[in-house]
């Protein structure tokens, strides 16, 4: 499997393989392309994928603002979005960096990443719309690497309105 | 009221509570006399929870509209709220949201006070080396923090700035004592917290709040799911004056549902044809308090929502943040004696509220809608005459606006409007 040789390469050199900043990337797009229909296949099945905050992480506070634990889950975010859910059409912009591995294990290899998400609004207006970063957990699944966690720690604990798109 | 203190500029029209000018949305003259009237009145503001600071010099700051308060608990246990600011210049003793202190002492002059608010020292107070220092009349005792009264339910703690208010329980009504001991009627864990920014003034998420008619017809995610239906028992019950509303409805009891298959329904277009889950275990539940409620609202004037969405219990405090603009504030909540199962299922249920809730989503965002669809319109008036032109609730119907009503009712006795 090139996803579980290319993982270990990690562990020896503390880089961030190639196929993992590719899916870094694929994820970015993905949702910045309004391509949410895609985001439930950069997950394994069962999953972790959870919006917190800063100070509940670092309170020990366990809620979170939206949080996926399976495919399925993943699947009816993305179809209450496009079907059941109101809101005023709005594109994320992405903007990922510093990824850098902080484990690495059998088949598996954590990481830690920062991000910022520019919103911009359908009549033309924009605005930082959050900031925080990535920790993340990344298993081979046939040739490719996906999120068994993607845990989303926002910087800030007030949002502006609302959250829609996953982050 | 002093002649110094803002006055209204809104005229409110003749038809009474069933009309709500849009000017009061708007006018920095209303937001102001609010500020005196409605939340440094003679109400009860929701403070925090008592679990939040459950040691001696445990504090958490709070807000009651502009004013940023203090909770904090003292030496022998009590609890106490202060206005967070130094008697001297005014500036803020604490910036930390939550914290624990053995004293308060303001880092610009070292100020210093006990946590009872009184003033135990002030550096160089007799000079140095026997010259200057503050004048011989310069007495400590006036010059404590401002002190709210503190009052709880249960655990839930509320602050005034009015000596006259009554005390907590005989200002909310028995109806609303009934389901906060229903709620807090054992000690909670606090599971997080987070807030909404939401670019509409603060009455129009209160009136949001109170407002069960939109519940089931905004939020179509829930009623598709026959989560929430008017076609299910529960009931709207108010406070004797209108300020406190309760709203409740149990998701067993659906009968004649399809009236959301409509036409007239959002539910009932082509989109929600179908629409399903693929995981339904982000709505598995329990009866947590045995009488099947499944949804329970409650709202205290001016400033307080008690929420239970099925396992999901929440506060949420609403704080203007000037005429246009409010945040709300949610802390999330489970209890003490939750087992690892109960708290990862309430965890879970938070997919429904808050600022991706598949519920309370669109909250925040119709509240905008509504501040920018009356821009420069200050005469012109909402039309709240769902379910009558009283505060009087009409059983077994929950499409109902008596909850505006019934906070104007309130809102008009305080801004003498």
């Amino acid at each position: 499997m090139t996803g579980a040789a290319t993982i270990q390469l990690a562990a020896d050199h503390a880089h961030v393989p190639a196929p993992i900043t590719a899916l870094f990337a694929d994820y970015a797009h993905a949702i910045d392309g309004g391509r949410i229909e895609d985001w439930p296949d950069f997950f394994t099945d069962p999953c972790l994928y959870k919006i917190t905050t800063r100070e509940n992480v670092e309170r020990r506070l366990p809620a979170a603002i939206l949080l996926c634990d399976s495919r399925g889950m993943l699947l009816d975010r993305v179809a209450s979005v496009r079907r059941a859910n109101i809101f005023e059409p709005h594109r994320y912009r992405h903007f990922v960096s510093a990824i850098r591995v902080t484990e690495t294990g059998p088949g598996y290899i954590r990481l830690q990443s920062n991000y910022l998400i520019v919103r911009t609004m359908a009549n033309g207006t924009m605005a930082v719309f959050s900031t925080g970063e990535y920790l993340d957990k990344v298993v081979p699944v046939g040739d490719s690497p996906r999120f068994a966690e993607r845990v989303v720690v926002c910087d800030h604990s007030v949002i502006n309105n609302l959250i829609a798109l996953p982050i | 009221m002093t002649a110094s203190e803002p006055q209204p500029t809104v005229a409110w029209p003749k038809e009474g509570i069933t009309r709500i000018p849009y000017g009061l949305y708007f006018e920095p003259a209303i937001h102001e006399a609010e500020m005196q009237r409605i939340f440094r009145g003679p109400v009860w503001n929701f403070l925090g929870l008592d679990v939040e600071v459950p040691n001696p010099g445990d504090y958490r700051l709070a807000e009651i509209g502009d004013t940023s308060v203090i909770l904090v608990r003292n030496g022998t246990g009590a609890l106490r709220a202060f206005v967070n600011r130094c008697a001297h210049k005014g500036t803020q003793l604490l910036y930390e949201p939550f914290g624990s202190v053995k004293e308060l002492m303001c880092i610009y002059h070292n100020w210093l006070y006990n946590l009872d608010g009184a003033l135990q020292s002030v550096p160089f107070a007799k000079g140095l080396n026997g010259k200057g220092g503050m004048p011989g009349t310069f007495c400590h005792a006036d010059h404590g923090l401002t002190a709210l009264r503190v009052e709880t339910i249960n655990g839930l703690v509320f602050g005034t700035f009015s000596d006259r208010v009554e005390p907590l329980r005989d200002y909310f009504s028995p109806v609303f004592i009934h389901n906060t001991e229903r709620v807090a009627n054992r000690p909670f864990r606090v599971l997080g917290y987070y807030s909404q920014w939401l670019d509409s003034n603060w009455k129009l998420y209160w009136e949001n709040t109170s407002d069960p008619y939109h519940a089931t017809i905004l939020h179509g995610w829930a009623t598709k799911l026959k989560l929430n239906r008017f076609t299910m028992e529960g009931a709207i019950e108010m406070s004797a004056n209108g300020w406190h509303h309760f709203s409740w409805s149990k998701m067993a009891t659906d009968q004649g549902g399809e009236i959301y298959d409509g036409r007239e329904f959002r539910t009932g277009t082509a989109n929600y044809s179908g629409f399903g889950l693929n995981d339904p275990s982000v709505i598995e539940q329990w009866d947590d308090y045995g009488d099947g409620i499944t949804t329970a609202i409650q709202t205290a004037f001016p400033n307080f929502v008690l929420q239970q969405i099925h396992n999901t219990v929440a506060t949420r405090t609403i704080v203007p943040r000037g005429p246009l603009a409010s945040e709300l504030k949610w802390t999330i909540l489970g209890y003490a004696d939750d087992d690892e199962r109960k708290t990862a299922i309430r965890i879970k249920q938070g997919n429904l509220i808050g600022p991706s809730g598949y519920i309370s989503m669109e909250d925040g965002m119709v509240g905008a809608l509504v501040q920018r669809g009356i821009a420069g319109d200050k005469d012109k008036a909402a039309v709240i005459e769902m379910d009558g032109r009283s505060i009087e609730t009409i059983r077994g119907s929950r499409a109902s606006e008596c909850g505006v009503r019934g906070f104007y009712t309130g809102y008009r006795a305080l801004m003498g409007l």
